[in-house]
């Protein structure tokens, strides 16, 4: 992790309110005399503790860690043996990946058509449901009509329908009714409407805490809706809608289920998790692809997850830390 | 093959910027006009135009939906005869659906507690120890992963060949190995199997929970604990008796949040066992029956089971959603 990550982190974990040392001497002061949380610290840090979670982090760590070095190995090692032979017999070769990105036929992975896929999928199906969920945010926060506060609950209600109970009916409308289903679009809109409740939702939590003044000020100023949302309520939110929208990219970016119904599982439309589904379907015969097949989906959600871990991280607490 | 591959590129990255400029188009047209609206009910239209997008996307592809699932369940297999209760009594006498239902239950049960019982243990002992951003990333990087992609890791963690037929490639049948014992086949000897899938989606969601957990413990004022600790309390009382009460609305979110997760769970079955040899859970088999048979009856009467599942968790949820509106 970069040094800049790890100190955003820290302001990220430190309580609300509490002092941090900012000058050189400040700094020297503290380490003189260990403050509060020092002594406490010195209690609740046992080597038992210690031990245990290096232990947790170990077992966490080992599965991913041994498919990653699997991907790096001949196909036939793979088959014949275990991963933690690497260490007696080290070789490494980038062939598996070559071989499932580029080879293109009926009987190989063709993973490169489908990792476009994923892009041309998650990225606007990121962007449509924050733009929208932040224009709904922004009316039951700060606009009064009657019935807000029911619609409000009955979005967030929403939140908690099974996908499962929408697929068929929605899958219906989209052949039917719009002919699209299959296409780009299709997958788009039915990702923004599946995202669209957990976003208005923890949107308005960090809408409406923008002090009511700001937005007073404007009005009386003369500006309408419009432009208090572009001038006041977008600016402001922009960390917000960065860290949400980097869960909902990693959301649609990792699904199965929506994009194995909506997006005919052609290898024009259909995201890589459902070319992987179909590559473990058989396993046996896959087993030397599978390692750099999993790595190259994992490529950009870790990419992602540890470039921007802080923002990730932000998002998730917005709606479930507060109040 | 490249020259195809780039064109193939060039069309599906032109497809997307259009899509993106549609969008864009349409948002600006529709804050442009409400910018426009008549003097006389302007705030009604501005209104309309902040709510209406959000409104009917939800209404179409929710509100609509889950009434026709609801609706759909009470016809035959493909909705043209009205058969009454005929989709639940198949559901609650089949006994592959009950072994369905049963698993089910066993996830919602085992998931949500192992994962949070981990996730606070390891938000404790790392709590303000040296590296604890690093021991941080390692147990919530799983949940960046996809449910597939974890499949496939734990795939290659259970992984089985037979005695004296081969090496072992799977780690843990190497260790029963190691340890003398006879490897096992444990995604395909039930009831265990579904234990070890179980331990998958625990995999995931206990850097949630620990993430969550973690911050919350950082709010408990040190000044409290340094007080029980004054008053003689030992590191687990005043575990038990400071932070666990001080964290406990962060509690019921994790717990909420992985058991609505849980009741959702398709991706690791569906690529880890495919919902064979007695594993498949209630969001498997509905979508095994409505898109793989056909039966989209049975299947939306699964799916609506699903939805009353999980509808004690909105009903809680909603309240104390409302308790905290109060009290601000």
């Amino acid at each position: 992790m970069s040094d800049a990550t790890t100190r955003a982190d820290d302001k990220l974990d430190r309580p609300l309110g509490q002092k941090t040392p900012t000058t050189a001497a400040e700094k020297a002061q503290a380490e003189r005399e260990p403050s509060k949380t020092r002594r406490v610290k010195e209690r609740l840090t046992s080597p038992w503790a210690t031990a245990a979670a290096i232990l947790i982090a170990t077992l966490w760590t080992i599965p991913t860690f041994g498919l990653l070095v699997s991907s790096f190995r001949t196909p036939e090692e793979i088959r014949s043996n275990g991963w933690w032979n690497i260490f007696v017999s080290p070789s490494f070769t980038l062939e598996n990946y070559f071989e499932v990105l580029t080879v293109s036929g009926a009987s190989s992975a063709n993973l490169g058509q489908y990792f476009v896929n994923s892009l041309v999928i998650a990225i606007p199906a990121a962007l449509f449901p924050i733009a929208i969920a932040t224009m709904a945010a922004y009316a039951f926060a700060w606009i009064k009509f009657k019935g807000s506060g029911a619609l409000f609950v009955l979005v967030f209600a929403l939140q908690i329908v099974p996908l499962q109970m929408a697929l068929v009916p929605l899958l219906q409308i989209f052949s039917q009714v719009l002919g699209i289903s299959g296409t780009f679009p299709a997958v788009w809109i039915a990702h923004t409407i599946f995202g669209l409740p957990l976003c208005i939702f923890l949107l308005h939590n960090f809408i409406s805490e923008i002090p009511g003044e700001v937005i007073e000020a404007a009005r009386v100023d003369g500006a309408n809706h419009t432009q208090i949302f572009f001038r006041i309520i977008i600016p402001l939110s922009l960390p917000a809608l960065a860290s949400i929208g980097i869960f909902q990219f990693l959301w649609v970016w990792n699904d199965l289920l929506v994009a194995l119904v909506f997006s005919g599982g052609t290898a024009d439309v259909a995201p890589l998790t459902q070319r992987l589904a179909e590559l473990v379907g058989n396993f046996g015969r896959n087993t030397e692809r599978l390692p750099a097949a999993a790595f190259i989906s994992l490529i950009i959600p870790l990419v992602v997850f540890f470039s921007l871990q802080r923002y990730f991280v932000r998002g998730l607490l917005a709606g479930s830390t507060k109040g | 093959m490249t020259s195809e591959f780039f064109s193939d590129l060039a069309a599906k990255f032109g497809l997307m910027f259009l899509g993106l400029a549609v969008f864009a188009a349409a948002v600006g047209v529709i804050l442009f006009l409400a910018d426009r609206a008549p003097k006389r009910g302007r705030d009604v239209w501005q209104l309309l135009a902040f709510l209406a997008p959000a409104m009917i996307l939800l209404g179409v592809g929710l509100v609509y939906p889950a009434i026709n699932t609801a609706v759909l369940s009470f016809f035959n297999r493909n909705s043209s005869e009205f058969v009454g209760f005929d989709n639940y009594v198949w559901m609650f006498t089949e006994p592959t659906i009950l072994t369905t239902l049963g698993n089910t239950l066993i996830w919602v049960a085992l998931v949500p507690t192992l994962s949070t019982v981990f996730g606070l243990a390891y938000a404790v002992f790392i709590d303000k120890s040296k590296g604890e951003k690093v021991l941080k990333s390692l147990v919530f990087m799983p949940m960046a992963i996809s449910f597939v992609g974890a499949g496939i890791i734990w795939r290659f963690v259970y992984e089985y060949r037979a005695v004296g037929f081969s090496e072992q490639i799977g780690i843990l049948n190497q260790i029963l190995v190691w340890l003398g014992q006879e490897p096992q086949q444990f995604l395909q000897n039930s009831p265990w199997n579904t234990f070890f899938l179980i331990v998958v989606m625990v995999w995931i969601q206990t850097g949630f929970a620990m993430v969550l957990l973690s911050a919350a413990i950082k709010g408990v004022p040190v000044e409290i604990i340094e007080a029980a600790r004054l008053d003689g309390a030992n590191a687990w009382q005043q575990f038990w008796n400071v932070t666990v009460p001080g964290i406990r609305s962060t509690l019921v979110v994790v717990v909420t949040t992985i058991s609505i997760a849980t009741l959702k769970v398709f991706d690791i079955v569906r690529a880890m066992t495919g919902g064979n040899f007695d594993t498949s859970v209630v969001a498997n088999e509905m979508y095994t029956q409505a898109f793989n048979r056909g039966e989209f009856g049975q299947g939306s009467a699964l799916a609506l089971v699903l939805f009353v599942m999980v509808l004690p968790i909105v009903v809680y949820n909603v309240r104390v959603m409302r308790k905290q509106k109060e009290i601000r």
